[in-house]
């Protein structure tokens, strides 16, 4: 994203023979780049082809074992919150699948400090190649499907065992949920890798806002104190991820009294969190070039 | 633009370190990585660039490939200011790390060179052109489908001599290239590295602490210091620089106390063995004459002054002064 407006720096005409300029053409350069390393690391990863299988199923495994804690509670409880298990499920699947989709495409960016620390960012730097999608698509791992596999299950359960009132608006959110909400987690990760060109183990308050965002957008907003809510509504926008959304597919109220419409806001801050994280990617990548550490 | 290749003039760079004095207080100083520096390299020239650890080295190239931004000075490489357009510069350079690979650990090594190509999108016959090359000359044949964690140091090294050469670089950068490896690899290394040059007319810039692979390769030699370029010339010139000895050694017949000549010094004895140094740039023929005269004389040998000793000399005079 970053590497869209460098751009800016070129002189015009300057790209003649050199590749493609402007910021769409820098884009589908970043994504062909993606796309070649990505498959790169499928087939590093298909050499140890017993090991990736045992990986991925205990990935799911654990990602399974995940949900079964939530069926565990609602033996002892019939509602959580004033939320059933059905719906439960829904917020949870949206937001394990969005996750699972960030991570997957995404995740590898925290490995980003170490590369700095070791030095091997700079063989990135050397490639006529967008950084950004080098390091997104650096180690990355076809076994991080496990927990996006299992988030589509929990949600096509949850779509069958719950009472939904359909309208086209509402099967529309379901895809622009999902999207938006992959869109926002990835954002966080740029924004993470972003930050470790500056605090090389910032990984870990980066994981606070993915694996944490994760875990606390699978309960619904009512289990938590209100400022925790106003928190990742307004200063971290996760709560854009399922709860909004996901809330008005379920016909529920929404948390801090929300007027109904931005339940259609998570494109516009999915793109909003998008163009921030780019923003700042691109002030790392800077930093890291005037001072090399 | 000139016909220069490469260009620096007046190349800085500064870092700001800063050091944790106390609780929350922070110690700010600047430390002059690169000092203003400046050389030219014509198109087809092969340099050796030198110093001790900490030096510059590394912190100029970055700056030639684009990796980081100069404080100061001009810089160009093939007309291309690398720090405003590093991905434009890419398809002009290949870097080799000596330390960090850049070839696909559990593929086989082909798989990196098919990378290189759609990655540069290198058109299929010059492709094949130079791939075949690089297999012939580099001796890669029978490790093309092999896993590159399966080869030896020296076979890797030569596999990403080959990845950096395949989208024809103008210029190639190699850092420590002959690091690790045997006196078999580091020659086929090198004598890969000098037909590039002569063949191609590949512009090369290699940075070593090997100072075989300068004497091997490179006519030319910058060494830097305290992001300093203290010499810039003929490697041979360098002994005049560091105002460096040969060395005359001479078996006697007997035991004799150290011998006394005008122009030499004895500077070690041992049994009926002695070494007089005297300055490289004099005839060594005067002082046989005189020493033969004088003592009973029954072999005698001359060392050429090693270039490490001469460097290390530089160094040490700089630090003095």
């Amino acid at each position: 994203m970053a590497e869209l407006l460098r751009d800016r720096e070129t002189a015009p005409g300057a790209r003649a023979f050199d590749g493609p300029a402007g910021p769409l053409a820098r884009a589908r350069e970043g994504l062909r780049a993606y796309g070649l390393i990505t498959a790169m690391w499928i087939r590093s990863t298909m050499a140890y082809r017993t090991s990736f299988v045992l990986t991925a199923l205990a990935n799911l495994a654990a990602t399974g074992l995940d949900f079964v804690a939530i069926l565990l509670m609602f033996s002892q409880v019939d509602r959580l919150g004033g939320y059933g298990l059905g719906e439960i499920a829904f917020l949870y699947g949206a937001v394990s699948t969005a996750f699972g989709l960030a991570d997957l495409t995404m995740g590898s960016m925290e490995r980003l400090g170490r590369r700095v620390r070791d030095g091997t960012l700079d063989t990135l730097l050397v490639r006529p190649v967008p950084v950004l999608a080098q390091v997104a698509a650096d180690r990355f791992a076809l076994r991080r499907l496990g927990r996006v596999t299992q988030g589509l299950l929990v949600l096509a359960y949850a779509l069958g065992s719950t009472d939904i009132d359909w309208t086209p608006l509402k099967v529309l959110m379901i895809p622009l949920m999902l999207i938006s909400g992959t869109g926002i987690f990835a954002s966080v990760f740029v924004l993470g890798a972003a930050f470790q060109f500056v605090a090389q183990d910032a990984s870990e308050v980066q994981n606070s806002f993915t694996y944490g965002g994760n875990t606390l957008l699978q309960y619904p907003p009512t289990v938590f104190a209100q400022e925790l809510v106003r928190g990742v509504t307004y200063v971290v926008p996760i709560a854009f991820v399922n709860w909004l959304p996901g809330l008005y597919v379920l016909g529920r109220p929404y948390p801090l009294d929300l007027p109904a419409w931005v339940a259609f806001t998570p494109p516009a801050v999915a793109f909003a969190c998008l163009a921030l994280a780019g923003l700042a990617w691109r002030a790392g990548l800077r930093s890291y070039r005037s001072t090399g550490s | 633009m000139t016909s220069d290749f490469i260009t620096l003039d007046g190349v800085e760079k500064v870092f700001d370190v800063r050091r944790r004095t106390g609780f929350l207080r922070r110690e700010r100083h600047q430390v002059r990585a690169v000092d203003g520096i400046t050389f030219q390299v014509p198109r087809g020239e092969m340099v050796g660039y030198i110093g001790p650890n900490g030096a510059g080295k590394s912190t100029t190239i970055k700056m030639l490939t684009g990796i980081l931004t100069p404080s100061g000075g001009r810089l160009r490489v093939a007309g291309i200011d690398p720090a405003r357009e590093r991905t434009r510069l890419a398809r002009h350079i290949g870097v080799v790390f000596g330390q960090r690979t850049t070839l696909w650990w559990d593929l086989p090594l082909i798989d990196s060179y098919r990378l290189m190509r759609r990655m540069y999108r290198i058109p299929d016959a010059r492709y094949a052109e130079n791939l075949d090359r690089c297999v012939e000359l580099l001796d890669l044949a029978a490790l093309l489908e092999v896993p590159v964690r399966q080869l030896s140091l020296g076979q890797r090294m030569r596999g990403d001599i080959a990845a950096a050469l395949l989208h024809d670089p103008e210029v190639l950068y190699l850092d420590e290239p002959t690091i690790g490896l045997d006196v078999v690899s580091k020659a086929k290394v090198r004598g890969f590295l000098r037909d590039l040059n002569a063949g191609s007319g590949t512009t090369v810039l290699l940075t070593t602490h090997d100072l075989t692979d300068i004497e091997q390769l490179c006519r030319r030699v910058m060494v830097i210091d305290h992001g300093r370029l203290m010499y810039d010339g003929p490697l041979d010139g360098l002994h005049e620089v560091g105002q460096s000895e040969r060395m005359l050694v001479v078996d006697l017949e007997r035991e004799l106390p150290p011998l006394e000549v005008e122009s030499a010094r004895v500077v070690r004895t041992e049994g009926p063995r002695q070494w007089l140094a005297f300055p490289a740039a004099a005839s060594a023929a005067p002082l046989v004459a005189a020493v033969a005269e004088r003592y009973p004389l029954v072999d005698l040998s001359v060392r050429e002054p090693d270039i490490e000793a001469v460097i290390a000399k530089m160094y040490a005079d700089r630090g003095t002064s």
